[in-house]
């Protein structure tokens, strides 16, 4: 069973399609199909990439199944209060108009990049200032976490312990800053 | 002005003769400025000033230079484009407040204001996905002391194209694939490819065609993973593909040496005959040849590598290395000339 029977040349729009090529974006399959001839030019296949398979030009559609239709009115009109960009503009051009974006359409975002990169997690490296600032904070949510399992098992040597510890690190913090 | 070769293109580097160069992507941006589409003139020159002002703290190991692109001309921009250290994108009219910072081997670059504020670039020779990555890494470590990027905790850097969040990190990798062109089994390959989350793009990137058989492969997905699990898979899928190029080339020794050993044959009989060639029948004939030295079908080595015979050939290349331009019908003639002397040895 060949499901490319019928279907003509996208190219030249005249020979039988026999070449087929899809491509799946995360469940989301675009297609294209061709003749031979178009796909092969004197014995040197040329494959050809037409501009409706890049990904933008998948983005649009992909925004749109993303959002919420039955408010898309008052999602319209929404706008990133930092740089003006709109949730319109957003979801016809499928790019962000500055890094708050992010934030601003966060709710419609989230399920656009899941199925984009099927996660919304970041696991790879962060800007170094950046980073340290996230260690010192999980270290700190770990030692306050401590303290607390301290004083609930009446470990309170333990957890005056663990508080000098947590000034330590917050009084150096602060000093570094120059507060 | 010389065009000259970039260090990529030197034809070495593990699988050298089937993987043409890899390179690494990195897209980041400032925070707190609209990405480039959406920049006043002003914001654009600012963050233009911006970068060279951080390109200009580098240490002086890395030996990296910035131009502004309306300081180039237009046939020096497009050579930087047919050169594979600027996206067709960047030197796109109109020229506003474009920017490239390039290092003296043309394995670095880093693009400003292309479609986010910056995308840092390393390109190797061979397949060594994982050396342009430590290269890139370092330079983004060094870039970032003097830089503000955006970035969130949870979503990683902050990108204009939600494809690109997370890492930022494209990889990508250059074939050269005239034997599963040959046999058929590029379209199913490609096909696959596309299914486990690889793009396969011409040679010129988005919506171009794989002119020479060059085809251009790279990861989809930027975000959930480490950028070292992205390099390694690339990493992967790349020699599979080389090992069926490998296969296909073996088998086509084993069954069709004749026709095959003829059509090369003829390739480099036009290549280092004719006087009149246009730049896609030169792509396609040295892709014929290329294939030829490497299964000893044509004496080698040539005296340049496919990556630079492909590069001097194209119509930029072609002017600045004439120190003129040239009309389309001449060009067509100095081609044919260039390939002559350059093939056989004799400039
Ligand atoms: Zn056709
Ligand atoms: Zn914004």
């Amino acid at each position: 069973m060949n499901e490319d029977q019928g279907q003509v040349c996208q190219r030249c729009q005249q020979k039988p399609a026999q070449v087929h090529f899809s491509k799946v974006v995360n469940g989301e399959k675009s297609e294209r199909y061709l003749c031979e001839d178009c796909a092969r030019e004197e014995g040197a296949f040329h494959f050809m990439l037409g501009p409706q398979f890049t990904v933008q030009h998948v983005l649009g559609g992909l925004i749109g199944q993303a959002g919420m239709p039955a408010n898309r009115a008052t999602v319209d009109t929404r706008a990133c209060p930092d740089c003006g960009y709109t949730y319109r503009e957003f979801a016809e051009s499928g790019r962000l108009g500055c890094d708050r974006c992010y934030q601003a359409f966060r709710s419609e975002l989230n399920p656009l990049i899941l199925r984009l990169h099927g996660r919304v997690e970041h696991r790879g490296k962060l800007p170094s200032r950046g980073a340290k600032h996230l260690k010192a904070q999980r270290e700190l949510d770990r030692l306050r976490q401590e303290m607390a399992e301290a004083v609930k098992r009446e470990d309170f040597e333990e957890a005056a312990k663990i508080r000098d510890h947590i000034r330590t690190l917050t009084g150096g913090e602060a000093h570094e800053s120059g507060i | 002005m010389n065009p000259g070769f970039s260090q990529w293109m030197s034809g070495g580097g593990p699988e050298g003769d089937i993987v043409l160069s890899s390179r690494i992507r990195l897209a980041r941006n400032l925070s707190g400025m609209p990405f480039p589409h959406r920049m006043k003139d002003e914001e654009g020159r600012a963050m233009l000033s911006t970068v060279e002002d951080a390109v200009a703290e580098l240490e002086p190991g890395w030996n990296i230079q910035f131009k502004r692109l309306d300081s180039l001309a237009p046939l020096e921009r497009q050579l930087l484009m047919e050169k594979h250290l600027v996206s067709p994108m960047l030197i796109q009219n109109p020229i506003r407040y474009e920017g490239v910072a390039l290092d003296d081997r043309e394995s670095i670059s880093i693009m400003v204001n292309e479609e986010d504020h910056l995308r840092v670039q390393v390109l190797l020779p061979g397949l060594q996905l994982d050396e342009a990555w430590q290269v890139a890494n370092r330079l983004d470590d060094t870039l970032e002391q003097h830089l503000d990027f955006a970035y969130d905790e949870n979503s990683g850097y902050l990108t204009a194209w939600p494809t690109n969040l997370g890492t930022g990190l494209r990889a990508s990798v250059m074939l050269h694939l005239p034997a599963l062109v040959m046999t058929r089994q590029a379209p199913q390959v490609f096909t696959t490819l596309a299914q486990v989350g690889i793009v396969v793009r011409g040679l010129y990137g988005e919506g171009s065609e794989a002119l020479g058989n060059i085809f251009q492969i790279s990861n989809q997905v930027s975000l959930g993973l480490t950028e070292d699990e992205l390099v390694h898979n690339l990493t992967v899928v790349a020699q599979q593909i080389v090992g069926r190029e490998r296969n296909a080339r073996q088998h086509l020794m084993e069954q069709a040496q004749l026709p095959l050993a003829d059509r090369v044959g003829r390739a480099w009989g036009i290549l280092t005959n004719a006087r009149v060639m246009t730049s896609d029948e030169a792509l396609r004939l040295l892709s014929d040849v290329k294939l030829g030295v490497d299964l000893g079908l044509i004496k080698g080595p040539l005296p340049y590598t496919f990556s630079q015979l492909t590069v001097m050939t194209r119509p930029a290349f072609l002017q600045v290395d004439a120190e003129r331009e040239l009309a389309p019908g001449e060009r067509d003639q100095i081609r044919a000339a260039t390939l002559r002397t350059h093939l056989l040895g004799k400039d």
